[in-house]
């Protein structure tokens, strides 16, 4: 009504000055554009600061030192990089450091954090004990603690690279040893057989099974069968065991030595060996990987001096045109499901659509892997301070890593819980009423719901896991905080560019990454109709 | 909004910086107190003892500067900073002076604004491996692993260094000595590298000095300076005169146990000129005629502070070297006092 009468008034009366703080229909507007107008000149004021005092400081700002010469190693370098390149490529190699950890660490933090959500409503009391134990102890910890804590325990406890190296003395061992074998090479077979620890534990065991299997062989083929029949039968599993213990033991079946001029023989090994087939070695600086290399790669290109290598470009699309393929498969077979409720059997076509043209293209392009190892001189002695070929995956890059997981998926843990928590308990009621077992009501209605209440929270834990990456400077991990806004702000000086590019950097990640995750959210969230 | 709380937040740090660029020498003695930019802890040159007195040849240069323009050598408050924090900490006027074995250099003069007032140190960059390493040259780092300090001149040697002998390495960056030094005990580089007092310092507090050694090549020159703001010369002259004093002092043979007897009976002039009997030098600059004898009677001569915190009478043991007078075929030279 109040309205009504102003609103004559004011067309009646025409603009007045005064009603731009009496009118209510003005004065939010007119309070609005004042603050505006205090705002900006806040910040024009602060500008002008700056740039007063740079100049009195005879500084200027000045983005030229992205293209000098860097002159400083990066240690991890995702793309080409040398002490040549230029300080932005120094920049991008950071960007992509960070990236890197980011990446990995959302996703294993994602993992990590679901899992202990989930086991943490566990009616076992004991696992969701330790999983309460568990978020309590990783989220009450400073994060740069556990990284500090996490690159000691690996970089102290792991051997030096020099552990693995072949020296000169091992291999004068070898030759003793050689040597020996050669003359208790006289003895017979007797002799070698006497030689087989009888008395080890693994003979043992190996002996027990042996006794075992036999007799149960012998039991069962002699209710059924006559006395010669079974004895074959027999004969056939007692003759693998042999076999296999032959594999098992042959070392032992070597010729006898004497103790004591054994003893008396040096290491003939390296003290620190590696794992898996000898292609994985943890030394304390790194983790020495082999590298995917091809004989036939298909070259690459430069854009914006960011290089493309289309073998991976390659790999890259038969995968995802792979993926592609296997979702119609996959739905093809679902709508055969709701016509017919017969479900055809697509495991095989979905393993080769997925599988067969990779490893056609791989091979068509040449893949092996090279492990790492020291070279050698013609003596056999490693040679160098470090693993050559492989790729080292460096500590600082795995400690942040695991620190971050660790720490983040704590806080994911309490959002899933809180997700799942908040899910009324008659739908698990419903679910189980229609006979589904509980993985599956997790799977198929818990979960679904519980996420439009997970995600939001998740997004930020994403963003704080991004930025948190800048405290790997602790454990000399160079990324775009330890490149950007370490060495290249101090070799250049550029305190106020640098940290300007930094932010913006920090906060377009951080931007892209919220904008990714809404989007999802829009995806998942509860449909209403 | 997001922008514009970045922007505050700069100017806010700048505007602070602002105020306490102007006179330097004004703002010291209004604040009755020299703040000085020291190493986080470099045995010999800036570490805090264990009753956390600072101590060492970079600490005793602020002591001496504080005993000049304060007349009181304890009047310092000593600012550990990094080698990544240490210019940003000057240039922002959080430290009035820089004594942290920092290398001069053309960007560091001419594209930072400092001035580098002296060399205290002559020195240059070496490396330091284990003896088991069988290493007897740094040509033959070939693909080893090195620990160095981020921000600062060896970071760039290194790698000028190994691009020019066509060898490859693998660099650890990290933050300050002790970590470094922690990092090369622990076998997480093969050698660490910094300029050769800070190895020898760094030798002298390893447990099992013995199985370090520092290799011969010395690939750089490090000549290792106080510094301050460019722009502010009153105060770069006391600074560099105060460094100087101690050098004539060393030259002259005025020591701190004899500086009053000295003072009491030259008739040297160029002696009498610098403790302030004849002359009217210290108001030159704004201070009084005793600031001389004030930064001499603090910790004594060059050489007394030398032979006190690096020489051979301490557990680091460096000779004089190229830091022996210039009479005694070193590089320490004063300029005359008149």
């Amino acid at each position: 009504m109040a309205f009504a009468t102003s609103r004559a008034e004011a067309s009646k009366g025409g603009f007045r000055l005064s009603m731009l703080i009496y009118d209510t229909r003005f004065r939010a507007i007119t309070l609005q554009v004042i603050a505006l107008v205090l705002f900006l000149l806040f910040i024009g004021w602060l500008t002008d600061n700056v740039i007063r005092n740079l100049d009195a400081k005879g500084k200027d700002i000045n983005f030229g030192f992205l293209w000098v010469r860097a002159g400083y190693d990066i240690e991890q370098t995702l793309i080409p990089y040398t002490n040549d390149s230029t300080h932005g490529r120094a920049v991008i190699i950071g960007l992509l450091n960070t990236l890197v950890v980011a990446f990995f660490g959302c996703i294993l933090a994602t993992a990590v954090g679901v899992a202990v959500g989930v086991l943490r409503l566990s009616n076992n009391w004991l696992i969701s004990r330790l999983m309460t134990v568990y978020v309590e102890v990783f989220r009450n910890v400073p994060l740069l603690l556990w990284i500090l804590l996490t690159f000691v325990v690996i970089s102290e406890t792991m051997p030096a690279p020099a552990a693995f190296k072949i020296t000169p003395a091992i291999l004068e061992s070898r030759a003793a040893l050689d040597g020996l074998t050669a003359q208790a090479g006289g003895h017979g077979l007797a002799a070698r057989l006497a030689g087989l620890q009888v008395s080890s534990f693994a003979f043992f065991l190996w002996l027990l099974a042996f006794i075992g299997i036999t007799g149960a062989t012998w039991q069962y083929a002699r209710s059924r069968f006559d006395a010669g029949k079974a004895a074959l039968i027999t004969a056939v599993p007692a003759a693998l065991w042999i076999i296999a213990a032959l594999t098992i033991f042959s070392p032992s079946l070597s010729p006898v030595l004497a103790e004591n001029e054994v003893s008396a023989i040096g290491p003939t090994e390296p003290a620190a060996s590696k794992f898996f087939f000898d292609s994985i070695a943890l030394t304390n600086r790194g983790t020495n990987i082999p590298a995917p290399l091809l004989d036939r790669p298909l070259g690459g290109t430069e854009i914006a001096s960011v290089p493309v290598n289309f073998s991976v470009l390659a790999v890259l699309a038969v995968i995802i045109v792979s993926g592609i393929a296997n979702r119609s498969v996959t739905r093809r077979a679902n709508k055969l499901q709701e016509e017919t409720g017969l479900r055809p059997t697509t495991w095989w076509i979905s393993l080769l659509i997925l599988f067969l043209p990779l490893v056609l293209l791989l091979t068509a392009l040449g893949l092996h892997w090279e492990l790492p190892g020291f070279p050698v001189n013609a003596q056999g002695v490693s040679q160098g301070f470090n693993f050559q070929g492989g790729i080292q995956v460096m500590h600082s890059f795995t400690a942040l890593l695991i620190a971050l997981t660790l720490y983040t998926s704590a806080f994911i843990a309490e959002i899933v819980r809180a997700g799942i928590q908040a899910i009324p308990g008659g739908q698990s009621e419903a679910a189980a009423a229609l006979g589904l077992r509980p993985g599956r009501t997790m799977k198929l209605v818990i979960l679904p719901q519980a996420l439009r209440v997970i995600i939001p929270p998740l997004i930020s834990q994403y963003l704080n896991l991004t930025k948190n990456t800048s405290l790997g400077i602790a454990v000399s991990y160079l990324d775009l905080r330890g490149t950007l806004g370490g060495i290249t702000l101090n070799q250049t000086g550029r305190e106020l560019e640098c940290m300007l590019l930094m932010m913006l950097i920090y906060l377009t990640i951080s931007l892209i990454i919220s904008s990714g995750m809404n989007a999802f959210n829009s995806a998942v969230k509860l449909k209403e109709r | 909004m997001k922008k514009s709380a970045i922007i505050g937040a700069l100017a806010a740090s700048t505007m602070l910086a602002g105020a306490a660029s102007a006179a330097t020498l004004d703002d010291v003695k209004a604040r009755g107190e020299l703040n000085c930019g020291v190493n986080v802890g470099l045995t010999g040159f800036g570490m805090a003892d264990a009753n956390g007195t600072w101590v060492g040849f970079d600490v005793d240069l602020c002591r001496a500067v504080a005993a000049a323009v304060l007349g009181d050598p304890t009047k310092v408050k000593f600012v550990p900073t990094t080698g990544e924090t240490r210019f940003t900490a000057l240039a922002s006027g959080e430290v009035d002076l820089l004594v942290r074995n920092s290398t001069a250099t053309f960007t560091r003069d001419v594209d930072l604004k400092f001035d580098f007032v002296g060399i205290n140190y002559y020195d240059g960059q070496g490396f330091m491996v284990k003896k088991d390493l069988g290493v007897s040259s740094a040509k033959e780092l070939e693909g080893a692993t090195v620990c160095i300090q981020t921000g600062t001149t060896t970071e760039l040697n290194l790698a000028d260094f190994f691009k020019a002998n066509n060898m490859t390495y693998t660099p650890v960056t990290v933050q300050d000595d002790s970590e470094a030094q922690r990092q090369y005990l622990a076998g997480a580089c093969d050698a660490y590298t910094t300029d050769a007092s800070g190895l020898a310092a760094g030798r002298a507090t390893m447990a099992d000095a013995e199985n370090h050694i520092i290799l011969p090549e010395i690939i750089s020159k490090e000549p290792l300076g106080p510094a301050v703001r460019h722009g502010d010369n009153v105060w770069g002259d006391i600074v560099r005169w105060t460094y100087n004093a101690l050098l004539i002092a060393e030259e002259k043979g005025i020591t701190k146990a004899n500086i009053e007897e000295v003072a009491g009976s030259s008739t040297d002039p160029e002696i009498r000129r610098l403790l302030g009997l004849e002359g009217e030098m210290g108001k030159m600059f704004g201070l009084d005629n005793d600031w001389a004898k004030r930064a001499i009677a603090a910790n004594g001569n060059y050489g007394e502070i030398f032979e006190a915190n690096l020489g051979t009478g301490t557990p680091i043991g460096l000779a004089r070297g190229l830091n022996a007078l210039w009479t005694q075929g070193g590089l320490q030279y004063a300029w005359p006092m008149r």
